[in-house]
């Protein structure tokens, strides 16, 4: 069983078990994989804790109900998967500051948490912009030939990219 | 038997939970829930996130065009529009490329204990989430329906048989992939 305790198996192993597992969410849930509306869901439940049902009147909430639903139980599988498998092969460790991070902006935690913020919430709010994420156009969407989605996918990466080369390249460079 | 299925919101949620977790497993041994290994991805050096991607699209591709032509699943294409898909997705980028996670990928750093994920990445993103249900009706009568191409698939916009496409653009995929073995890119 040694390959169940390796830090990486070949990205193809790993991209057609991916691929396998869309096939069975098709079969068994009548649904594509996706992440990003299990936050808009959370980010509702919170906000109702907060405010009241009122928030349950908000337009966008009517389309996505502020609920546990299949996807919501798909994304906290999988923080349960990428757990096992991080322990599995010993890799699991409570870290701030990545590596490639810490070799152009040193290891201070706080800049590292500001721009990881900032680029969460502009990552959330562009997911629901485009109605879905690497997840659910990026891999759920092309593989359905979804016009939609091969505009989006582009788009991630264009964004990403450019995002990338000017932290890396022009601030940090 | 599998429409019952569909409808039984307790076993629903015993499925999703079920198939994330070696969602998550995967994305964690293919390096996927790497910042490191997404960032060399954007920077270009590193193509791993590219074959894990695209191996898992010409396997679903292939898989759900099969079982659809079989009759025992239906595609569900998301909408789109100029301005839904082009812009949103490219707000999503420049998110996606500071932060170095995606909605996915986040949820699996998490897991493997990486913090920048949980409090930059996610509390982000419950955040940018939270603002857009609350600009969403002015979205929604603005920009957001700008260009709309609705819910169609390339063959349905093609006009052409789905095989037609299927086959093409899975070549397309695994040329891409072999060129970037071969050529040694980001390796």
């Amino acid at each position: 069983m040694d390959w169940l305790t390796m830090s990486r198996w070949s990205p193809y192993v790993a991209g057609i078990g991916i691929g396998v597992l869309s096939w069975i969410t098709f079969v068994l849930s009548d649904k594509p994989i996706g992440c990003s509306t299990a936050f808009t869901r959370t980010s509702g439940m919170l906000e109702r804790l907060l405010r009241g049902r009122g928030v349950l009147d908000k337009e966008y909430y009517k389309q996505f109900v502020p609920e546990i639903e299949w996807e919501w139980m798909l994304v906290v599988g999988v923080v349960i998967g990428a757990f096992v498998s991080s322990r599995l092969s010993g890799d699991f460790g409570l870290r701030w500051v990545p590596e490639t991070w810490a070799a152009s902006f040193g290891s201070s935690p706080l800049l590292r948490w500001v721009v990881a913020l900032a680029g969460g919430v502009l990552m959330g709010f562009g997911a629901r912009w485009a109605g879905g994420c690497t997840s659910g156009h990026g891999i759920s969407g092309t593989l359905q030939l979804a016009a939609s989605s091969w505009v989006a996918a582009i788009g991630f990466f264009v964004g990403g990219i450019a995002m990338a080369m000017f932290i890396f390249r022009v601030v940090g460079g | 038997m599998l429409k019952s299925l569909h409808a039984n919101k307790r076993a629903q949620l015993v499925i999703g939970l079920l198939v994330g977790i070696p969602f998550g497993f995967l994305l964690q041994k293919g390096g996927g829930t790497s910042y490191d290994v997404i960032i060399g991805q954007l920077l270009l050096t590193d193509f791993t996130v590219l074959k894990v991607m695209l191996s898992a699209v010409i396997t679903g591709t292939l898989g759900v065009h099969l079982l659809r032509s079989l009759g025992v699943v239906q595609l569900h294409p998301k909408p789109g529009s100029v301005g839904a898909s082009a812009i949103g997705s490219l707000i999503f980028g420049l998110g996606f490329g500071s932060l170095g996670y995606c909605p996915g990928t986040s949820a699996g750093a998490v897991g493997q204990g990486s913090l920048d994920a949980l409090f930059g990445g996610v509390i982000g993103m419950l955040i940018g989430a939270g603002v857009f249900a609350h600009v969403y009706p002015r979205l929604r009568a603005g920009i957001l329906p700008r260009g709309d191409f609705g819910d169609v698939t390339l063959p349905q916009l093609l006009k052409v048989h789905p095989w037609l496409v299927v086959i093409p653009v899975v070549g397309m995929l695994v040329g891409l992939l072999w060129w970037i073995e071969s050529a040694g890119i980001g390796s």
